[in-house]
C-alpha cells in the first residue's frame, strides 16, 4: 500500500512538470507576448520595455523557466492585473466559497443519488427503474446553467423562497475568520449567519449537483443490479438471512465500490461546473474570478489559477485511487493498478 | 457490469468533466471482445437491427435529425433576418416585445426576431460541435493508435502527454486554449477539440492493447503479416466501436461546452452571429423581466445535446456484446 502510494506520488512529478512547461509556453504564446499580457491593453512601448526587464523577459528562456519554476514552488504566481493583489491571496480568499459550493453539491448528489439508484435497482424493470434510467440520461445532458437559470427564476425570483444570488444577506453582519461562511457562523455562534449562508447555497448546489446526481444514480443502480446476481448474495438468501441484512451487508457494501470511485471522479466536473454556477448565481468564488480574468485578459490570474486547480485536481484523483485500494481488499492484494 | 461504466454517463456533462473522467475509468478495463461469430451476422448489421428496435435510439435519432435539418435549412425556416433589428422601435428599457402572431418567440433585447436567431444558432452549434469533435477524434485516434500499436516508450510518452492534458479539468483546459488563441470561431473549435483528445486517445489505446492479445492477431502474426498491416487492417477496425460510441457522446459534450465557452465570453468576435451560448449570456440581465430569452437558447442546447446522448447511449448498448441476448 505504502509502496503503491509512493509510486503514484512519484508519477505526479512528471505530470506537474509537464504542466508547468505547458503553462510557461502558454504565457509566452499569448497574443502580444507576455509583457503586453501583463500590462493589459494600454501598455506603451516604454512600459513594455520596463516590464520585460522587471520580469526578466529579456533573459534566455531556460533561465526564465527556472525562475518561473522557483517562484511557482514558493506559491508566487505574480499579481492580478485587475485587482493588483497577489494571485495566491486572491485564490485563498475565494477558494473557501468554491469548496463550500462543491461540497454542498456533492452532499446533494450523493445523499439523493445512492438511495435513488438503490431503489431503482430493487424495482428493476418496473416504472421507478425506467423513470430513473430516462431521468438520469436527461440529467447528464442538462447543462449547469440551464438548471441554474430555471431554479433562479422559479424558486428565487417567482416564488421568492430562496435568495437568487450572492453568498449572504447584506443585512447580516458576521465575522468570517475562515471564509467558510457556514463554518464561520458555527465557530462564532452566529447561527443565523450560518443558516443564511446555507439558504444561499441550496439552489447553486442543486444546479451544480444535478449531473453528478444523474451519474451516481446510474452507477449505483447498475452496481446493485450487478451485485444482486452474485453467488454470495444467493448464498446469503439461501441461508435464510433477513432481506434487510442481505441488502445492507452483502449487496450495498459491495456495490459501493464502483460508486465510491465515481464520486471521486466528479471532482473535475464539479470544479468546471462551479465556474458556470458561480456566474449564474453571482457567487464570489474562484469560478467567477476566472470569468472576470477572461473578460479582462488577466493572464497572471488565469495561469496561477489553472496551475493551482490542476494540482488540487490531480491530488484529489490520487487520494480517490488510494482510498479505493483501502476500501477494496482485492486492489490491495493485487499490488496496485495503473 | 452492464452499463455501470462511469463513462456510460459521459454524455453531456455540462462542463465536459464527466467525459474526461469517464475516459480514465474505462480505459483501465479490458475492452469488450467483439463476438459477432456466435450470432453469425456482422457486428454492424446486428447493431443496426438492435438500434431500430430501441425507442430511446429512435427518439435520439429524431432529435439529431431535427437539429441537423434546422441547421441546414435555417435560411428557409427563419421568418426574418436574424441580424435585422426589426422591432427596435418597440423596445423600452427593461421590456421587449413578447411572443406575437408575427414574432412567435418575441424579440431579443435589441429588437431582433428571437425565433430566427434560435434557428440560425443551430448552424453555429452544429458546425463548431462537429468540427471540434472531429479534431478531438482525429488527434485522439492518431495518438491512441500510436500508443496502442507500438507500446513501449511511444506508449509511455503519449500517455504522459495525455495525463498532463487530463490533469486540468476539461472546461478549464478549453478556456485556457481559447484565451490563448483569441476571440475567433476557430479557437473555440480547437479548444473544445483539444479538450476531447485525451478521452479518445485513452479509450482507443485501452481497447487496442486488449485487442493485441487476441488470437486473431497471433494468427496474423504467425502468418508473417507485417505489423503495420496487422494494426491498420485488424486491430484498429476491431477497436473502433467504443470510440465511435464515444464520438457520438462527445458531440453532445462539445455542443454544451461550446455554448459554455461563449457563455463565458470566449466565442467568435462577431456579436451579430446568433449563437446560443452568447444569447444566454446576453439574457442574464433580463432574467426577471424576460426569462424566455434565457430559456429558449437553453432549451435548444438541451435538445441538440440530448439527441446525441440518447443516440450514443443506445449505440453503446447495441454494440456491447455483453448486453446481447
Amino acid at each position: 500500500m505504502l509502496r503503491y502510494a509512493i509510486r503514484r506520488l512519484a508519477l505526479l512529478v512528471p505530470i506537474l512538470l509537464g504542466l508547468s512547461v505547458l503553462l510557461f509556453v502558454w504565457v509566452r504564446a499569448l497574443p502580444g507576448g507576455p509583457a503586453q499580457a501583463l500590462l493589459g491593453e494600454h501598455g506603451s512601448p516604454d512600459a513594455e520595455r520596463q516590464v520585460r526587464i522587471a520580469y526578466g523577459l529579456d533573459r534566455p528562456l531556460y533561465v526564465q523557466y527556472w525562475s518561473f519554476l522557483k517562484r511557482t514552488v514558493h506559491l508566487d504566481f505574480g499579481t492580478s492585473i485587475r485587482t493588483n493583489q497577489s494571485v495566491t491571496s486572491e485564490f485563498l480568499t475565494r477558494f473557501p466559497m468554491t469548496i463550500e459550493l462543491t461540497v454542498a453539491a456533492l452532499i446533494f448528489a450523493v445523499g439523493l443519488g445512492i438511495p435513488l439508484g438503490y431503489l431503482a435497482a430493487r424495482k428493476h424493470g418496473r416504472f421507478l427503474d425506467h423513470a430513473s434510467v430516462v431521468g438520469s440520461l436527461i440529467g447528464v445532458t442538462i447543462p449547469v446553467f440551464f438548471l441554474g437559470f430555471l431554479l433562479k427564476y422559479w424558486v428565487a425570483i417567482k416564488l421568492g423562497w430562496l435568495p437568487p444570488s450572492g453568498r449572504s444577506n447584506e443585512r447580516i453582519i458576521a465575522t468570517h475568520p475562515t471564509n467558510f461562511y457556514v463554518l464561520d457562523g458555527l465557530l462564532t455562534r452566529e447561527y443565523d449567519a450560518s443558516w443564511d449562508a446555507i439558504t444561499h447555497l441550496i439552489l447553486p448546489a442543486i444546479a451544480l449537483g444535478s449531473i453528478p446526481l444523474a451519474i451516481i444514480v446510474r452507477i449505483t443502480r447498475a452496481a446493485v443490479i450487478d451485485v444482486s446476481h452474485e453467488d454470495y448474495v444467493r448464498t446469503a438468501e439461501a441461508k435464510g438471512l433477513a432481506r434487510s441484512t442481505v441488502s445492507r451487508r452483502h449487496i450495498l457494501r459491495n456495490a459501493m465500490l464502483p460508486v465510491a470511485t465515481t464520486i471521486g471522479l466528479q471532482t473535475g466536473l464539479l470544479l468546471s461546473g462551479a465556474i458556470l454556477t458561480e456566474i449564474v448565481f453571482g457567487l464570489p468564488g474562484i469560478g467567477s474570478f476566472v470569468y472576470h480574468a477572461i473578460q479582462n485578459r488577466d493572464y497572471p490570474v488565469l495561469q496561477g489559477f489553472i496551475l493551482i486547480i490542476a494540482v488540487i485536481y490531480v491530488i484529489v484523483n490520487l487520494l480517490v485511487d488510494l482510498s479505493y485500494s483501502l476500501i477494496d481488499p482485492r486492489v490491495r492484494v493485487g499490488g496496485g493498478r495503473g | 457490469m452492464a452499463d455501470s461504466d462511469p463513462e456510460a454517463t459521459a454524455g453531456g456533462g455540462s462542463a465536459g468533466g464527466a467525459a474526461v473522467d469517464g475516459g480514465v475509468a474505462v480505459a483501465e478495463k479490458p475492452a469488450p471482445a467483439p463476438g459477432p461469430a456466435e450470432v453469425g451476422q456482422s457486428l454492424g448489421r446486428e447493431a443496426f437491427r438492435r438500434l431500430r428496435r430501441n425507442p430511446v435510439a429512435i427518439g435520439g435519432a429524431v432529435l439529431v435529425l431535427l437539429f441537423v435539418l434546422v441547421a441546414i435549412l435555417a435560411p428557409l425556416l427563419a421568418p426574418y433576418d436574424p441580424v435585422d433589428q426589426i422591432l427596435k422601435d418597440q423596445i423600452r428599457p427593461g421590456s421587449f416585445p413578447g411572443p406575437s402572431h408575427e414574432h412567435w418567440l418575441g424579440s431579443d433585447s435589441l429588437g431582433r426576431d428571437e425565433l430566427s436567431r434560435i434557428l440560425f444558432g443551430a448552424r453555429q452549434s452544429l458546425l463548431v460541435g462537429v468540427l471540434a469533435t472531429t479534431v478531438g477524434f482525429a488527434v485522439g485516434l492518431l495518438l491512441g493508435t500510436l500508443a496502442g500499436a507500438f507500446g513501449g516508450w511511444v506508449d509511455n510518452l503519449v500517455m504522459r502527454v495525455v495525463d498532463i492534458l487530463l490533469s486540468v479539468p476539461s472546461l478549464l483546459l478549453a478556456i485556457s486554449i481559447a484565451a490563448l488563441l483569441g476571440q475567433r470561431l476557430i479557437s473555440v473549435t480547437l479548444a473544445v477539440g483539444v479538450a476531447q483528445v485525451p478521452i479518445f486517445a485513452r479509450l482507443l489505446r485501452g481497447t487496442m492493447l486488449a485487442e493485441r492479445e487476441s488470437d486473431y492477431v497471433l494468427a496474423a502474426r504467425s502468418l508473417g503479416i507485417r505489423r503495420r498491416s496487422i494494426v491498420l487492417s485488424h486491430v484498429l477496425p476491431n477497436s473502433l466501436s467504443p470510440v465511435l460510441v464515444q464520438g457520438t457522446l462527445s458531440l453532445a459534450t462539445a455542443i454544451v461546452d461550446v455554448a459554455a465557452l461563449s457563455f463565458l465570453g470566449l466565442s467568435g468576435a462577431d456579436p451579430d452571429v446568433p449563437e446560443w451560448g452568447r444569447m444566454l449570456a446576453e439574457s442574464q440581465t433580463f432574467l426577471s423581466t424576460a426569462p424566455r430569452l434565457a430559456f429558449l437558447p437553453c432549451t435548444a442546447i438541451v435538445i441538440a445535446a440530448l439527441g446525441f446522448t440518447l443516440l450514443g447511449e443506445s449505440l453503446r448498448e447495441a454494440l456491447d456484446p455483453k448486453l446481447r441476448r
